[in-house]
């Protein structure tokens, strides 16, 4: 793809020098407050990690590590006891990935699939059921408890990893198939119309044509797809228990439990270790996710 | 015998009927142009050809075999796209083996065919580039070789000169020409530009409004219009049309002036008939040349008032009015007057003709 720059406009290089000074200094003194502002919470989370607990009980939750230490990560990672079993997060975070990979792989392929029919190969009632499909995107995930619960019963799937598989490709395709058909309708249709002369079918343009424009959307699917279902707990929490719950479930379970001392320590290395995934997902494709949602990218 | 065939076509969206009863055969070799302001159907009749849009209601035969029902790719046919429609993430190389690894054409063969095909279009040297690398002529020649590897009955194109600038259309409008002399295939050409179809087609096809108005030669079709859209549509700048009734001594234009009628020209014209009379403005001569003449024809005279001269280089327009009713004349450059006069022109008088005010209809 090729890489297109922008030279930046910038509002603040004209008028006299003395204006232009003041208007960058008060622009960067506000970007900065802002900054502080959202970095606060993790600072504070990583510095609580590294820190004994004795330490954080005396000097309160606002501290600098006076003696860091790196021994309640792995504590975290593999002896810490949860909900009576003591393994550590690293069952849970295994459970969480055996559910959002699948989940997202699988979500977005159904995305891409529907969006391309959706867009491409129109008929009679596309636009309803389209408007049906999408329909699941502004549908409170708490309004579909209830029918998931019965649909997971009655086919098995209870407390299992598949289960909350199957729930979530389900709720995600809603999502996928808005996005892949929306960047989908840019493709021309002179090119399916080419391609169909050149005697490709329904599966061959889809693979050679439509499949190698797809590449920025599909950035887009994962990384919505993937930190969406990492961090959602409700479903987690409701249809799973004991050693089959993704990790958002089980830190809950931090709060929930109620009785003996709490190590905020190590507890906070556990949510740290919850939240990498998506942050790292974020950081490799986060540069696509931005221009995927703002370019239209097929020339 | 014929290599395309339509009869009695129709083709609704909805209730709107957009092709209403559409006859015409196309020889086999023949270079066949559609031509028609935007909007009359053009697109919809070729992707109908093509298999791209479905039949409502008549027959598509190519090759004697009706393929009504065929899939586009079961018809033997190559189209080149207004767009292009170049794959966008292939190489012009990809692009143009594309549709014979579909057919399943053996790779030493598609190898053979490219690069026979790349040197008649002198493409060679973008083989390897891909779409976004290449000028607007470079993709409409791409497009062309992608046609061109098929080998196939039929050749479509879909206005694909339009989105060229001016001189590089008058280029590749004659590459098209030579190409279709060393092919020799069957084609039908979609444009809206009168001049393509006129130096293009062995038969042009006139539509408007979804209806097919004239199909004949483009000497025919220039010379003797069946009706008042087709002789307006062909030819620049457009013929005059002129209110008139038929009187003893010829014509009485409306606001008074009288133009002789040719012996037995239209003998049916009963007198104090309306009609309207058309004149093309390359048939108008300055008075003195007697070109009509030489050429064995009769010119009439006729006065013009001369309100503005548009210089093309060339020839020069001449927007007059003729008994006070506007008019274009075009003349040799060195032949114009001055604005702002009355000056003295001859029409050959046979090649001007009548048509019914009512019914538009050539009389
Ligand atoms: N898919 C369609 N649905 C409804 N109307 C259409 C469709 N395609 C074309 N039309 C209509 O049919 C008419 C002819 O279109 P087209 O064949 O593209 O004209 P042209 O190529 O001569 O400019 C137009 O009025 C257009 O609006
Ligand atoms: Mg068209």
């Amino acid at each position: 793809m090729a890489e297109t720059t922008h030279a930046d406009f910038d509002a603040l290089s004209t008028g006299s020098l003395r204006r232009r000074i003041t208007a960058k200094a008060i622009v960067y003194a506000l970007l900065t407050v802002f900054a502080l502002f959202y970095l606060m919470p993790i600072v504070i989370i990583l510095a609580n990690t590294l820190r004994p607990l004795d330490d954080i009980v005396r000097t309160g939750f606002i501290a600098w590590p006076a003696d860091p230490s790196l021994s309640h990560w792995a504590e975290a990672w593999s002896t810490f006891c949860i909900g009576g079993t003591c393994e550590g997060v690293s069952r849970y975070f295994k459970n969480s990935l055996a559910m959002a990979i699948p989940a997202t792989i699988i979500s977005t392929m159904l995305g891409l699939i529907n969006g391309y029919i959706l867009s491409k190969w129109r008929f009679r009632g596309a636009d309803l059921l389209f408007g049906l499909i999408t329909l699941g995107v502004f549908l409170p995930p708490q309004m579909t408890l209830l029918p998931w619960a019965w649909v997971l019963g009655n086919v098995g799937l209870s407390n299992t990893i598949s289960g909350l598989i199957l729930v979530h490709v389900v709720q995600g395709v809603s999502f996928t198939t808005l996005f892949c058909r929306n960047y989908f309708l840019a493709i021309p249709d002179d090119l399916i119309k080419a391609a169909r002369i050149d005697g490709a079918g329904f599966w061959r343009i889809f693979r050679r044509i439509v499949l190698p424009l797809s590449p920025p959307i599909v950035i887009v699917a994962v990384i919505w797809q993937f930190t969406g279902i990492w961090n959602e707990f409700l479903f987690g929490t409701i249809f799973t228990s004991g050693d089959k719950q993704p990790i958002t479930a089980a830190i809950v379970a931090f709060s929930g439990s109620g009785t003996g001392e709490r190590h905020y320590n190590v507890e906070a290395a556990a949510v740290i270790m919850a939240a990498l995934p998506p942050l790292f997902i974020y950081l490799v494709g986060g540069k696509y996710f931005v221009r995927g949602l703002t370019s239209g990218a097929v020339k | 015998m014929s290599s395309l065939e339509i009869k009695d076509l129709r083709k609704r969206f909805g209730n709107v009927e957009v092709l209403k009863n559409i006859n015409l055969a196309a020889d086999s070799g023949e270079f066949i142009a559609l031509v028609g302001p935007s909007g009359c159907g053009k697109s919809t009749l070729l992707a109908m050809i093509a298999g791209l849009e479905s039949v409502s209601s008549g027959e598509i035969r190519i090759d004697g075999r009706v393929v009504n029902d065929a899939a586009p790719k079961n018809r033997d046919i190559a189209m080149v796209f207004q767009s292009y429609a170049l794959y966008p993430t292939m190489t012009v190389r990809e692009n143009m083996s594309f549709g014979m690894e579909s057919r399943r054409v053996p790779k030493a063969e598609q190898a053979t065919t490219i690069a026979r095909v790349a040197e008649m279009l002198q493409i060679e040297p973008l083989l390897n580039r891909k779409p976004s690398q290449l000028s607007g002529g470079q993709r409409q020649r791409v497009a062309m070789g992608r046609a061109l590897v098929r080998d196939p009955k039929l050749f479509l194109f879909d206005e694909p000169l339009s989105n060229l600038d001016a001189k590089l259309r008058i280029e590749m409008r004659a590459e098209i020409k030579r190409l279709h002399d060393t092919v020799g295939k069957t084609t039908v050409y979609v444009t809206h530009d009168q001049v393509e179809a006129m130096t293009l087609a062995s038969r042009i096809a006139v539509m408007f409004g979804g209806v097919l108005q004239q199909y004949d030669t483009p000497r025919e079709i220039y010379r003797n219009p069946v009706n008042r859209f087709v002789a307006g549509f062909m030819g620049s700048p457009t013929m005059n049309f002129l209110d008139a009734t038929v009187g003893e001594g010829g014509l009485v234009l409306d606001g008074g002036a009288v133009v002789p009628l040719l012996p037995d020209q239209f003998p049916r014209l009963s007198t104090g008939r309306k009609v309207v009379w058309g004149v093309r403005p390359e048939h108008f001569s300055p008075a003195a040349e007697r070109r009509a003449e030489r050429r064995g024809g009769v010119s009439v005279p006729i006065k013009a008032q001369v309100d503005m001269l548009e210089p093309t280089g060339a020839e020069t327009i001449l927007f007059t009015r003729i008994s006070g009713q506007k008019a274009l004349i075009s003349v040799d450059a060195d032949d114009a007057p001055e604005a702002g006069a009355p000056t003295q022109m001859a029409v050959d008088m046979g090649k001007t003709c009548l048509f019914d005010p009512e019914t538009d209809l050539r009389l």
